[in-house]
């Protein structure tokens, strides 16, 4: 009997990266400890939040157990049907709160750009891998256009924080394929050039972002009122934080979108820059592990996937970080692992099962 | 697949591919290395900065408004009083359409046209979105039905609060005053007294007499309380509390229940009294009739209200007493007299033939007597006692007006009797440098005879009249009316005096006085002119008469009252003291088209009197049913 629960067990587990499922379990739980002072000691918040990521976590296993090379097949079909459909949000999508990101599928409400978080770098690592023989410039500017046009359809919807993420999921492909240094700094001068062009494709509130970022003081109650609040419940964190539940900005209602999007100023308020350098050191910890599942894959379009993910989640991280205390403008970026909301939790998540089922594929090679 | 140039191929491959993730690992390290800069920055070396901006951020400094002082006659009857009630607010700022929710409101809780009219009133004087009250006073039931429907009103509160109380209406209201809600004139002036951080949170001010007057007394200190607030500005808990102090009570002088008499006294007939104990100087009624309800104003009066006051024909908001100024008529002569005495201009024998006019050398105008075909021999007491003009006539001549004015200014004509309230007027004691910059003219001689009757170019307000009869009453002390007694502290309850500046006494020969003293006496004996009003009187008192011409009679014509339009009638004026000895009230009644002073005005004098000294009800005049005038004196 035992030995069956075992073998079960076994052939449960056998697709999963202990280190990493370890590491995301600890994110995990620390988020529902900032979610349940974020929101008030909400148990139903908390519990809402807790069953999100039991179905993420579900997702990530199912994902573990899929061969990467399942996933080479469905890439480009993903791909297209992805940009077929921000397509059609273009066309016939919902507006919501000003912003047309969701198509009505009769069922339910999906939204599209979500998929395309990894259908672009499951497409480009399948493109690479196809082309792997002989890798050109050519490639690489097709893979550029393959980026470029969900990115731009995102950034017309508009949704400044998907485009971003998926912009940097893609150039990661690039920059791992090869992408030559010339190119990239060629291409990091044309951007600097066309700033000025970018500036005036930006929608009103984008730029406003951008403005109140560099002097928030400009429109204290309006555009730079979420920056400012939560700079100040980050610096009046201090040390060691105001302590769990005892945040004043956070329960005084400063903190605007406290539990989602600027969760980690609460967590940083009430834990101060102890704890932000331990929350830094466990998302290190996760990219570390990443980039070690990265390093070690066998394929090139597992090695390019695995490496897009990892560095998909840092910049998740990174710009939510940024965002929060101040130093980057305010986007629609979440805390991986951290923020309410089950849509973010399930993409990162899947991203992770992905990243197990290419690390224990290769050592099922090597066994 | 396998030959070995291919895996020495992929081999760089892998071998470039992994190059490339350690510059990405480096990458990551580096922002991730930022990231823990900024929060050090933040954290640790701004932390003082932030910190205080998370402090601001969540204290809040309320300031707690003080109890203003009650006050209270000089018996203990409460005259302004405070009480807390619930008044139903509206925060206009989260409100689109006023109309709509005022008209939903008044399905719930009774909203009367006129609480609308004071509502929008409130909504033009202030500009900030503070909440304003639509309605005050509501009832347990009206309570209740607004709380079952507070769900629709979210910019809708009920607040208990203090609110200012005048139990006796119009009783006071030219005394006492009251308290409005501070418009930016007031506000400007707190800035220049320094005073407007004591004013935080304060609705309501002194806005006339004693409310005004007293304000510093009244207001007391506001406190402070240290309050937690959340982003939209909700207390949450109390942090710390600097309780306020309670303004300071007064004690008045005035007698409300005297008070009382006087102004019922004066039944239909509008006018002023004022009475002063003349032993000290305190003011023991304070009457201008009409008045007007005070409470209207406390919480802005509405416009109607205030255009049926404003535009009265009686003119309720003019302070008579204090503001109005009228030819004293024949009041001022026993001053006259004593001004003859003691610059030797006459003495008390000598005599002179009343032919019922007096004329100047050279000049055809006659000054009439009041009495056709005179008075016959008159000395200086007979001049009193019958009010003969003609003597008083000559007199000012003789005297000559700057004579008049340097005497009579001693009594206080023509000057702020000090009294301690604002909007005093002083009234005209003329004299040559009076009418040169008045008028730009030169006085003529002409000019002297009238105001030996009180009439002319000479005004004077019935506190100056009751003032200046004070100082004979008392033998020649000067002394200055007030009508706070006492301040009551608010904490230790002692009452503390006021410290009020002495006047000089005046130095009357006392031979003198008390023929003038024993004249006014016998003005109320048989033969006198107010001998009906004197008629019975348990205390011998001291009084004279006067009249004071609304419209100038014209040369040959005599004046008639019952053919005059009313409001054309003469003004009837009397002052008195009682006891003749050692008097304890000195009064001046006036009554505004009251025919002659002892007709209406003496009678008025008698029953305030005989409250005051016997405790002795009186009966309000009735107009028309006084006897024929004997006299217009």
């Amino acid at each position: 009997m035992s030995t069956v629960i075992r073998r079960i067990g076994g052939y449960a587990t056998r697709h999963l990266d202990g280190p990493l499922l370890g590491m995301l379990a600890v994110l995990m739980l620390t988020g529902l400890l900032v979610l349940y002072s974020a929101s008030s000691a909400s148990v139903p918040r908390v519990s809402g939040q807790f069953i999100n990521m039991l179905v993420a976590l579900a997702v990530m296993w199912v994902f573990a157990n899929v061969p990467p090379h399942y996933l080479l097949r469905l890439a480009f079909p993903v791909y297209f049907v992805g940009v077929a459909l921000l397509l059609a949000v273009a066309l016939f999508g919902e507006v919501i709160q000003g912003a047309r990101r969701w198509l009505d599928v009769g069922v339910t409400r999906i939204q599209p750009s979500e998929l395309m978080k990894i259908g672009v770098p499951l497409a480009l690592a399948w493109y690479f891998e196809r082309h792997e023989a002989a890798l050109k410039l050519r490639n690489h500017a097709v893979a550029a256009v393959m980026l470029l046009v969900p990115v731009a359809l995102i950034l017309r919807q508009p949704d400044l924080g998907t485009a971003v993420l998926i912009a940097g999921s893609g150039f990661f492909v690039l920059f791992l394929a090869g992408l030559s240094w010339r190119v990239i700094a060629g291409l990091a001068a044309a951007a600097l050039a066309s700033l000025p062009l970018a500036w005036s494709a930006l929608h009103d509130y984008q730029r406003q972002r951008v403005l109140t970022l560099l002097d928030p003081m400009q429109d204290p109650l309006g555009a730079g009122y979420h920056t400012i609040q939560s700079t100040i419940a980050v610096g009046s964190g201090g040390l060691f934080g105001k302590g769990w539940m005892n945040g004043t900005q956070t329960h005084l209602d400063f903190i605007p979108e406290r539990t989602t999007d600027f969760v980690f100023a609460v967590y940083s308020e009430e834990f101060g820059l102890f704890g932000n350098l331990v929350l830094l050191a466990l998302f290190l910890f996760v990219i570390s592990r990443g980039l070690v599942i990265t390093a070690n894959a066998p394929t090139l379009f597992t090695r390019l996937l695995a490496g897009a993910i990892t560095l998909t989640f840092f910049t998740y991280a990174f710009v939510n970080m940024g965002m929060v205390s101040g130093v980057l403008p305010v986007v629609g970026v979440p805390l991986p692992l951290i923020s309410y909301g089950g849509t973010s939790l399930v993409s990162i998540c899947l991203g992770f099962g992905i990243l197990m089922s290419i690390a224990t594929r290769k050592k099922l090679v090597q066994t | 697949m396998s030959n070995g140039f291919e895996i020495r191929d992929s081999e760089l491959e892998l071998h470039q591919f992994r190059a490339r993730l350690w510059v990405a690992a480096g990458f990551v390290f580096v922002m991730f290395g930022l990231l823990a800069a900024r929060f050090v920055y933040l954290q640790v070396v701004k932390y003082d900065h932030y910190h205080t901006l998370a402090e601001a951020n969540r204290i809040s400094i309320v300031p707690v408004v003080p109890n203003r002082g009650i006050i209270t006659d000089r018996n203990g009857v409460g005259i302004a009083h405070n009480y807390s009630a619930y008044t139903l607010e509206i925060r206009p700022g989260r409100v689109d359409d006023l109309e709509k929710l005022i008209n939903e409101l008044a399905a719930v809780v009774e909203i009367a046209p006129r609480d609308r009219r004071r509502f929008r009133r409130l909504l033009e004087e202030s500009k900030n979105f503070e909440s304003l009250p639509i309605r005050t006073r509501l009832t347990e039931e009206e309570i209740a039905r607004f709380a079952a429907n507070r769900y629709r009103f979210p910019a809708v509160e009920i607040n208990a609060r203090p609110f200012r109380e005048y139990p006796h209406g119009e009783l006071f209201a030219h005394v006492v005053g009251y308290i409005g809600r501070i418009n930016e004139r007031d506000v400007k002036q707190l800035e220049a007294a320094e005073q407007l951080s004591n004013y935080r949170g304060t609705d309501h001010i002194g806005k006339v007499g004693i409310e005004q007057s007293y304000e510093r007394h009244l207001h007391g200190t506001t406190g402070m309380a240290k309050v937690e607030i959340d982003a939209a500005g909700r207390a949450i808990r109390s942090l710390s509390r600097v309780a306020p102090i309670s303004g300071n009570n007064l004690v008045l002088t005035l007698d409300a229940r005297l008070q009382e008499v006087a102004y019922n006294t004066f039944g239909e007939f509008r006018g002023a009294l004022v009475a002063i104990d003349p032993r000290n100087g305190e003011v023991l009624a304070f009457v201008s009739k009409p008045g007007f309800d005070p409470n209207l104003f406390v919480d802005g009066i509405d416009a109607q209200s205030w255009s049926e006051l404003i535009n009265s024909p009686d003119k309720p908001m003019t302070n008579r007493a204090l503001h109005g100024q009228y030819p004293p008529g024949s009041t001022i002569k026993p001053f006259m007299a004593l001004a003859a005495l003691t610059l030797g201009k006459r003495t008390p024998q000598y005599t002179i033939n009343d032919p019922g006019f007096f004329t100047l050398p050279g000049v055809s105008h006659q000054w009439r007597d009041w009495k056709k075909g005179g008075h016959g021999a008159v000395d200086l007491h007979k001049s009193i006692v019958v009010s003969c003009d003609t003597y008083y006539y000559g007199l000012a001549n003789d005297l000559g007006i700057d004579n008049i004015h340097n005497y009579l200014s001693q009594f206080g004509f023509g000057a702020r009797t000090g009294i301690d309230i604002e909007g005093e007027a002083i009234g005209i004691l003329p004299s040559q440098q009076w009418k040169q910059r008045r008028f730009k003219q030169k006085w003529f001689v002409g000019d002297t005879i009238s105001v030996g009757i009180g009439q002319g170019y000479m005004t004077a307000t019935p506190l100056q009249l009751a003032h200046a009869t004070a100082i004979i009453a008392n033998g020649g002390n000067v002394v200055r009316p007030h009508l706070v007694q006492h301040v009551q502290d608010s904490r230790t309850l002692q009452l503390q005096s006021i410290a009020r500046p002495s006047a000089p006494s005046l130095e009357i020969r006392a031979d003198f006085l008390g023929r003038v003293q024993n004249a006014l006496v016998d003005v109320l004996r048989p033969g006198g002119t107010a001998a009906r009003s004197g008629a019975g009187a348990s205390y011998p008192f001291a009084g004279k008469t006067g009249t004071s011409q609304v419209i100038a009679i014209k040369p040959g014509e005599r004046y008639d009252a019952a053919k005059v339009h009313e409001r054309h009638r003469d003004h009837a004026l009397f002052i008195a003291y009682a006891p003749a000895e050692n008097p304890v009230i000195a009064l001046a009644v006036l009554v505004e088209n009251g025919g002659s002073g002892s007709s209406t005005a003496a009678p008025i004098a008698r029953q305030v009197l005989d409250y005051y000294l016997l405790g002795r009800d009186p009966q309000p005049l009735r107009r028309g049913k006084e006897e024929p005038d004997e006299h217009r004196d």
